[in-house]
């Protein structure tokens, strides 16, 4: 009786609380960060002077957007105004619940799996599957606000979360197909028995799983959503206080699941690099909790990098590099790691050498590359010439 | 994902078929308040979806009578409302003005004057074309190169500081020559920031120029041929992304600029990359020239900078016009003077406001992520367009 | 068409609002500071010495070959020509206009249409100069000035035929002196409002501007003036 209360009520209790409230601080010190980080990116210092380091804006932030007010536009359709929010938030919960965080977990004597919800044997298809609900949140507060700029935004989202879902998906399949398995936990077990992490033989499924993430999250360089400088604000142009803050503690919570995701498919979860090889043994000492978070935030960094480096595409473009790009890889992608688990485990490991190798080969080319060329006009003088 | 080619970028045909949901166009009203129409530009969109069907710029809103305030003001006092209208290239307006009314009494400038003023310009030039850039590429979502041109900006606005007291609305220029001499040691401080100046320039390049996505964005983009332009009226840099090599710095030369060396940077394609590429290389040319003024300054010292000028100033009763080239174009004064101690009626050409002109032909057929890179490209200042 | 009469009827000796104030100083005195060099003492320049004073002196230009060639291309339209400043300046027959513009471009390669205003003359008959300024490429960067006199309330004929640029130089001629420009396709105001009366740079128009409700009460405010001469909300100048 109390075992049924304490692991099936109160644990699973705690841990969903854990989540939700983790996302959200996890949200707020992103922000934070992702200012930090950029101010080293752009030559400039970022938030410095609420706490040490400026530690302490995000909270102050928060604070300033809770007391803020609240507008509804008054032509709004007011309970999908209000919905929306949630709708895009809730995903982000969601599936950072189906994730497990590390193996397991020994606390005053009681042992659970380090995850929020259950180790379902359909776990990556529910994560598919909630993720997607995401786009529900964005499309709707886009057409609630009654405005034409979120529409417009809306009608972007759409179109875009939607098209960037199939490389994805098929991204994840090769994921799927390596590790024989839906199961999270099992993905990562699949990993520790093949001896490599997947994103060996899954370097292809990787960036595309990567790069459809960046464009699911609407971040830099596909953020056209909410793209500023044309929308405005695109779908949350008509948002404030909470309600907004709420939009934002969603793109990073997505940010972070995308990253787990990403970590558990392709980067062995919690797993150390190699995990079958015994003199690297001693790295065992960082927890595995450790391991799955330092890659999370790893990926977390590579977003902010991005933002800092790209500009934004445009609609069209975008379309074209998801439908006529990506999809054609991930299809091609698909048949090859399907012929290389056919041929066995050894098909894995040639396909990972040589995907690896080719990759060096590529940076080795780009880093022998002779130095452009700087005439005194520009450096792409071909299309600039000077006269006299 | 080819390399993005000229001409290939967005021009659609019309949408055939019945309309989806009985709606063909919108209306959207893109400004006066919007993050990147530079000011207070409204332009009211008829979009197909997102395809821009017509812009109809809508301007006025900045809009202060800086004409009507000419002609109440003596002819020295005209000069710091000059600084208000391109305001961040206050010293072509500042020059361009003082060339009408010397143009008009028949003074002649010291030739130290002159250098002074041609190396404020091209400071002015190059801080405004690196605001330009800041604001262009920002525009499209690339957001790091702003602080890396807000940093040398700063530095040109710090040595505007020094020589003048004034970081923005300079007033730099007086009838016949310049209000006050260099601070010593003032050049030395204007070498140090653009001897090595250069390698800033490289800097923004490495973000920009050969970037994918900033490629994408801009080519091809708001093609302007130079057979339009020159009906439109059109000039600086997006007259030469177009092919035509003309700067009325080289083509009615004013002050020492015979003197000096430089080229004139020209496109190929007419697009919005060629355009960005004119500019950049526009800043190296003004960089040129800077050092080149400052050579001279250093080599010539002297105490010279104002030429005989009465102390009442009335011009002869007449017509007289002077342009510089201001960095978004020709800028010219067109003075009509009666023989009183205040212009009768002083007309501005402000390239901005002509240029804007422009814009529909631009946008039309592009989506409206393009469109913030269409007023991007012209790189106008709404104090000027309205003045 | 001699240059006998310079100024007389085309420059009306304005009488100024009110006395004209302390000459101003040439430029500010720099403050004494240790940074800045005195600047040498400055001998008072009188005011004769100038190496060239125009005004007095504009010769006849109407013998150039360009000149002549547009006479003679379309007769009628060159009323006189003169130089000043080295600028040369035509005025034309408002109704051989577009004719003489249609020829400047095509023929004579004055394809850039550099600026177009108008001046008001407050007490002449006819009240407004319309200037034009074309630039030629071909010419060796040749600019030459156009002169129209259109009288108020009469029109003018636009020239956005010839260069698409003139579209918003008339549209703000017409916003600030109320000069309408026959044919234009889009004859709007443009820096102020649509329902703005009054046209603020006339020369009777009030600088301190006129209260914006005129916008808002179109029938107390007349047609193309400002508030009425007894209106309350009229400001004058002391």
């Amino acid at each position: 009786m109390s075992h049924t209360l304490l692991h099936n009520v109160l644990i699973p209790f705690i841990k969903g609380l854990v989540t939700v409230v983790a996302v959200g601080l996890a949200a707020g010190v992103l922000t934070w960060i992702e200012r930090r980080l950029l101010g080293r990116l752009q030559i400039r210092k970022g938030p410095n002077r609420v706490g040490p380091q400026g530690f302490f804006q995000w909270i102050a932030d928060t604070i300033k957007l809770i007391f803020k007010e609240d507008i509804v536009p008054s032509r709004a359709e007011k309970a999908l105004h209000l919905l929306g929010p949630l709708l895009l938030f809730t995903p982000a919960v969601v599936v950072l619940g189906l994730v497990p965080w590390g193996p397991e977990l020994t606390l005053f004597g009681v042992t659970t799996p380090l995850h929020a919800a259950a180790d379902l044997n359909v776990g990556l298809l529910l994560i598919l599957a909630v993720s997607t609900i995401g786009v529900y949140g964005i499309i709707l507060s886009g057409w609630a606000s009654n405005s034409k700029y979120p529409l417009l935004g809306g009608l972007r989202s759409a179109a875009q979360l939607i098209s960037y879902e199939v490389p994805m998906g098929l991204a994840v399949v090769s994921a799927i197909l390596m590790s024989g398995s839906l199961s999270m936990v099992e993905i990562i077990e699949a990993q520790r028995k093949a001896g490599v992490w997947f994103v060996f033989p899954g370097l292809i499924a990787f960036f595309l799983y990567f790069v459809s993430g960046v464009a699911e999250t609407n971040r830099t360089p596909f953020d056209l959503p909410e793209a500023e400088s044309e929308l405005v604000g695109g779908f949350h142009t008509e948002y404030s206080g909470f309600r907004w803050a709420v939009f934002f503690m969603s793109e990073y919570g997505n940010m972070i699941s995308i990253s787990a995701v990403a970590t558990t498919l392709f980067f062995g979860g919690w797993l150390r690099p190699f995990p079958n090889v015994a003199w690297l043994s001693f790295l065992d000492v960082i927890p595995a909790f450790f391991w799955f978070s330092g890659k999370v935030f790893l990926f977390l960094l590579v977003y902010i990098w991005f933002r800092a480096t790209f500009p934004r595409y445009r609609f069209d473009q975008l379309m074209a590099l998801g439908w006529k790009t990506l999809i054609p890889i991930s299809l091609g992608n698909l048949a090859l790691v399907a012929i290389a688990v056919l041929w066995g485990a050894a098909g894995l490991k040639v396909l990972g050498a040589v995907l690896v190798l080719l990759v060096a080969a590529g940076f080795f080319a780009v880093w022998r590359r002779p130095a452009r060329p700087r005439s005194s006009t520009t450096m792409a003088s071909s299309n600039v010439e000077v006269r006299a | 994902m080819s390399e993005p080619t000229p001409g290939t970028v967005a021009q659609f045909p019309p949408l055939a078929g019945p309309p989806l949901l009985g709606l063909h166009e919108m209306e959207l009203n893109f400004g006066p308040q919007h993050p990147s129409t530079h000011g207070v530009l409204r332009l009211v969109l008829k979009v197909d979806g997102e395809r821009i069907v017509s812009a109809r710029p809508d301007i006025g809103y900045l809009h202060r009578g800086t004409e009507k305030l000419f002609e109440t003001e003596t002819f020295p006092m005209v000069i710091p409302h000059t600084d208000r209208m391109d305001y961040v290239a206050a010293a072509t307006n500042n020059h361009a003005y003082c060339l009408v009314v010397e143009k008009l009494l028949g003074v002649e400038v010291p030739k130290r004057a002159q250098y002074i003023r041609v190396l404020l310009d091209e400071m002015q030039r190059i801080s405004s074309h690196v605001l330009w850039l800041a604001t262009a590429a920002i525009d499209l979502g690339a957001i790091t190169p702003f602080f890396y041109t807000f940093r040398d900006r700063e530095v040109i606005l710090d040595l505007f500081e020094e020589y003048c007291g004034a970081r923005l609305t300079l007033n730099c220029m007086r009838i016949g020559g310049l209000p006050v001499d260099l601070t010593p040691g003032w050049l030395e401080k204007v070498r140090a920031f653009t001897e090595p100046f250069e390698k800033c320039i490289d800097e923004y390049e490495d973000l920009l120029t050969e970037n994918r996505i900033w490629k994408e964005r801009t080519v091809g983009i708001a093609v302007l041929d130079e057979k339009r332009c020159i009906e439109w009226g059109v000039t600086g840099p997006v007259l030469r992304a177009a092919g035509k090599a003309w700067d009325v710095r080289r083509a009615l030369p004013y002050e020492c600029y015979p003197e000096l060396e430089f080229d004139i940077p020209v496109g190929k394609n007419a697009d919005t990359y060629d355009r960005y590429l004119v500019r950049v290389a526009e800043i190296r040319q003004s960089r040129r020239i800077v050092l080149q003024c400052l050579d001279w300054l250093e080599k010539n010292p002297g105490t010279e900078i104002r030429g005989k000028v009465p102390r009442v100033i009335k011009p002869p009763a007449g017509e007289a016009y002077a342009s510089v080239e201001a960095p978004k174009g020709e800028l010219g004064f067109h003075l009509v003077a009666s023989g009183g101690n205040k212009p009768y009626r002083l007309h501005v050409r402000p390239p901005s406001f002509i240029n804007l002109q422009a814009l529909p032909e631009m946008a039309q057929g592009h989506l409206v992520g393009d469109l913030v890179a269409v007023i991007g490209t012209i790189d106008i200042v709404l104090g000027e367009v309205d003045r | 068409m001699t240059d006998e009469k310079p100024t007389s009827p085309e420059i009306p000796s304005p009488a100024p609002a009110r006395p004209a104030p302390a000459p101003p100083a040439a430029a500010p005195k720099p403050a004494a500071g240790r940074l800045l060099p005195r600047p040498p003492p400055r001998s008072r320049p009188p005011l004769q010495p100038l190496r060239s004073r125009p005004g007095r002196n504009r010769p006849d230009a109407s013998g150039r070959p360009l000149i002549a060639s547009l006479a003679a291309a379309v007769p009628g339209a060159v009323l006189e020509a003169y130089e000043f400043v080295g600028e040369t300046t035509v005025k034309i027959a408002p109704e051989h206009l577009v004719e003489a513009c249609r020829y400047l471009k095509d023929k004579e390669g004055f394809t850039y249409l550099v600026d177009e205003t108008a001046v008001d003359w407050k007490d002449r008959q006819p009240r407004f100069d319309v200037l034009l300024l074309l630039h030629s490429f071909s010419r060796g960067q040749e600019r030459l000035r156009l002169k129209v006199a259109v009288a108020e309330g009469e029109a003018c004929p636009t020239v956005t035929g010839v260069w698409e640029t003139a579209n918003w130089m008339e549209r703000e001629a017409f916003d600030m002196y109320g000069v309408r420009f026959d044919g234009h396709p889009d004859l709007r105001r443009i820096l102020t409002w649509d329902g703005f009366q009054g046209h603020p740079l006339r020369k009777d128009f009030p600088i301190e501007g006129i209260d914006t409700g005129a916008a808002i009460y179109p029938d107390r405010y007349p047609e193309g003036g400002g508030p009425g001469p007894k209106d309350t909300n009229r400001k004058v100048l002391s």
